[in-house]
């Protein structure tokens, strides 16, 4: 049964714990918001987007959802706001107040 | 049905661990435990075991490929002695906080320096505290059985832990003594199938293992972990009766020799044992009420059996074979006087280092024990509890 | 194999959100582009050795990998995939295990270069079906930017710090590829993030399914330990490339491949004067110091272009 890390915080008892630290399952690093360490995000102009995707690759956030080889918006919930998706656009469809 | 042989404890361990025929088994050589892998390469060579023999580069490697073959859901193990398992330090306390069922087949040598390719037990004893199990050997007969019983003491699901099976460098592991093996399918049997519950490679459902917990999470994990150590003392004695019925053969937690009425017992552990065992014979001739506690289980630490044990006893040498460097004796000497403190024993200990790098322990050095025993129970006072067995000065 | 780029980004996420490392990261990004190059329905198992990456994508509870996944130690990563890929051939051939699993391994520059590259040369040796990726961004700097075998020399890290008898490290870079290459592992490769990432997604692909040990060597850009300008990572590494400094290779069972040659190779003062890491070498009086360094980023070039024309 996948760990539920709802239930494993910091003020879980050690009987509660999961055994040998494991956690089964995979991407529950999703539940934690590190959009939360930066309050300039990038704005997604989707008008001038023209879908190249080149931005895809860039992210070190892995927040740039892409579905049906479109990307989609900005998951600013993990968004870290460091600006490499802006230098990236070819169109001018991503800006961020102190990147050019 | 059993099988008389004559074989080395190298060998029979070997032998052991071609009737488990383990998943993976990482190996590096170092004396005296160099046997145990070769004698397993020639049964990977002759397709006798379905294992992956993987030979690596070292002690580390080892013992870190056996942590990712158990990790990902193999039975697995490895064989080390003296520096290979000080190299593998980090990975002994990894292996126990993944709570990974892996065992270890070790064959105590002296730690450098100097560098000296002998047995005493300041390998195994170094690492008493890094959350493995501990079972130590007599002779060949008990480090065989031991290793059949390995892996059903660790994969217990109430237990999880990895287990270091010892005997003693060359005494055991060289020395050809009679031996009686079980049939490849009695072993098989009582091994049973591995079914781990969640493993790297189960396809239903990843895994992942080895995080970066921070504090509020450490202490709380160590105490986790702790728990298994608590649960392995009935998992080895409730797996030792079942090997019973199998073998004929009975273990605990540690054997008991002449103690029903003995005022004056060593505790000891390792080959050294037999050797006493023959003063006791000598002693007991002679009317003496001496006897013996060998220790088979030393991690977890049976105190309190330990303490009943010795509850009569107006006196007790504890003979360890590792230096501990406290000033006061080796590990050995501080387990048990910490258990008999706690039973609130009467009786008179000490603590004797003996046996380093190989040194002979002879029956006269063991009656020279019980002497030195019989004057303190005389005395009424234990003197100087740190002492040195068979040492030039 | 060609290379789709669309559809590459249109696979399915490998690596989480929520990993806490630093925003502008190059390390997670070379991470997602390797991950990318396996096959939708493969199965992996990941390992890491100890480093930013580790501590960043498996903080109990919160993993950031959608495959299996084990950190062991810090010196280990080799070794501990070898154990896992142990397992695996043993339960394949047990009937225990149908499914098709690849081993991939990330360590950084000092887990890989330093203090693992015993357990790495081993299990390259061992000729394991696994590829071990070093996201070398050139010190330690999950314990705060010490130099490693991998630093660049005359970089300002914290153990060479530049003062006034110090120009930062002594040094030149340990070669690991060419080391790897030199175990006769069937496939080593060279890559960074440039051209779209085709370079770096054909190499990881070939990696992956190249039966045997694979070594991929990223040059992954660390904005902490570099000092430039975070959101510039992709022209740090195209003047990387540039310059000669990175050059992207690929050793081919023993054959040597030149992936790119740049129409002009650049002077490599526009590698580093974005990086703080250099700022001293533009000092007046330190010009000898970047011909110094330019002479040896020439050699190792040359070094390559005869190993590739042979």
């Amino acid at each position: 049964m996948a760990s539920d890390v709802n239930k494993l915080g910091v003020k879980t008892k050690w009987q509660d714990l999961t055994e040998g630290m494991i956690i089964v399952g995979s991407g529950t690093s999703k539940e934690f918001k590190t959009g939360e360490w930066s309050s300039v995000k990038p704005e997604f102009i989707e008008d001038k987007c023209k879908q190249c995707l080149l931005c895809v690759p860039v992210c070190p956030d892995s927040c740039i959802p892409v579905k049906d080889m479109k990307r989609g918006a900005f998951d600013l919930e993990h968004c870290k706001g460091c600006g490499i998706c802006v230098k990236s656009c070819p169109f001018g469809a991503i800006t961020m107040e102190g990147v050019k | 049905m059993g099988k008389r042989e004559r074989l080395s404890g190298n060998e029979a361990v070997a032998i052991a661990l071609r009737q488990i025929n383990p998943d993976v088994f990482p190996a590096f050589p170092i004396t005296p435990s160099t046997e145990i892998p070769q004698y397993f390469a020639s049964f990977v060579a002759n397709g006798q075991v379905d294992t992956e023999f993987i030979t690596v580069e070292s002690e580390h490697s080892s013992m870190s490929a056996t942590i990712g073959a158990s990790a990902a859901g193999a039975r697995a193990l490895t064989a080390t002695s003296s520096c290979g398992l000080a190299y593998m330090w980090e990975e002994l306390y990894i292996a126990a906080s993944n709570r990974l069922p892996l065992a270890l087949a070790l064959v105590n040598r002296a730690l450098s320096g100097p560098i000296n390719i002998n047995c005493d037990h300041s390998d195994s004893m170094g690492a008493r505290d890094a959350g493995w199990i501990q079972i130590y050997a007599e002779n060949n007969q008990e480090a065989y059985d031991n290793m059949v019983q390995a892996f059903r003491i660790s994969e217990h699901k109430d237990v999880r832990l990895p287990i270091m099976i010892c005997q003693d460098g060359f005494i055991t592991s060289h020395a050809v003594e009679n031996i009686e093996l079980l049939a490849d399918n009695e072993v098989k049997d009582f091994v049973g199938e591995y079914e781990p519950e969640n493993y790297l490679l189960n396809p239903k459902q990843p895994m992942a293992v080895g995080p970066y917990a921070i504090t509020d999470y450490y202490m709380e994990a160590k105490r986790n972990q702790a728990e298994g150590m608590k649960n392995a003392v009935a998992v080895v004695k409730d797996v030792a009766k079942e090997f019973a019925k199998i073998s004929g053969r009975e273990y605990g937690l540690f054997e008991e020799y002449f103690m029903e009425d003995a005022e004056r017992a060593v505790v000891i552990i390792g080959s050294a044992a037999g050797t006493t065992k023959d003063a006791i014979d000598a002693l007991r001739a002679k009317g003496e009420k001496v006897g013996l506690i060998k220790i088979r289980l030393y991690r977890p630490f049976p105190a309190d059996e330990l303490a009943k044990a010795l509850k009569n006893v107006k006196a007790v040498a504890i003979m360890d074979r590792a230096e501990g460097y406290s000033n006061h004796g080796g590990p050995l000497g501080a387990d048990v006087m910490s258990a008999l403190y706690r039973a609130r024993s009467q009786a008179l200990a000490v603590n004797y280092i003996y046996g380093l790098g190989g040194r002979d322990v002879r029956v006269e050095d063991m009656e020279s024990v019980f002497d030195a025993l019989k004057q303190i129970v005389e005395d009424g006072d234990a003197g100087e509890t740190y002492r040195y067995l068979g040492i030039r000065e | 194999m060609a290379y789709n780029f669309k559809e590459t980004m249109n696979k399915p996420e490998r690596l989480a959100p929520g990993h806490r490392m630093c925003a502008g990261c190059g390390g997670t990004i070379a991470v997602r582009n390797v991950l990318r190059g396996l096959r939708e329905g493969d199965k992996a198992v990941i390992g890491n050795a100890t480093g930013c990456l580790e501590v960043s994508t498996f903080t109990y509870p919160y993993t950031a990998w959608e495959d299996s996944y084990i950190h062991n130690a810090f010196e280990n990563a080799g070794a501990t995939l070898s154990g896992v890929e142990g397992a695996y051939n043993a339960l394949r051939r047990k009937g225990k295990l149908d499914e098709t699993y690849k081993f991939i391994t990330f360590g950084g520059d000092g887990g890989t270069y330093d203090i693992g590259f015993q357990s790495l040369s081993g299990a390259m040796e061992r000729n394991h079906d696994m590829v071990y990726v070093c996201y070398d961004n050139g010190a330690y700097m999950n314990t705060g930017i010490q130099r490693s075998s991998a630093t660049p020399m005359y970089a300002d890290t914290t153990t060479t710090p530049v003062g006034s008898e110090s120009n930062g490290k002594m040094q030149n870079r340990k070669d690991l590829a060419a080391i790897i290459a030199s175990h006769d592992v069937p496939y080593v490769a060279q890559t960074t993030f440039v051209q779209n990432f085709k370079d770096l997604h054909i190499k990881a692909e070939k990696a992956i399914y190249t039966p045997g040990a694979a070594f991929l060597n990223i040059m992954a850009p660390c904005p902490r330990g570099w000092r430039y300008n975070t959101p510039d990572i992709m022209e740090i590494c195209k003047l990387g490339v540039d310059t000669c400094y990175w050059p992207l290779f690929e050793v081919v069972e023993g054959k040597w491949i030149l992936n790119y040659e740049p129409k002009k190779k650049l002077p490599i003062e526009d590698f580093l004067r974005p990086q703080g890491r250099f700022k001293h070498l533009f000092k007046p009086g330190n010009e000898h110091l970047i011909e110094q360094f330019q002479q040896e980023v020439d050699r190792r070039w040359d070094e390559l272009l005869y190993k590739c024309a042979r």
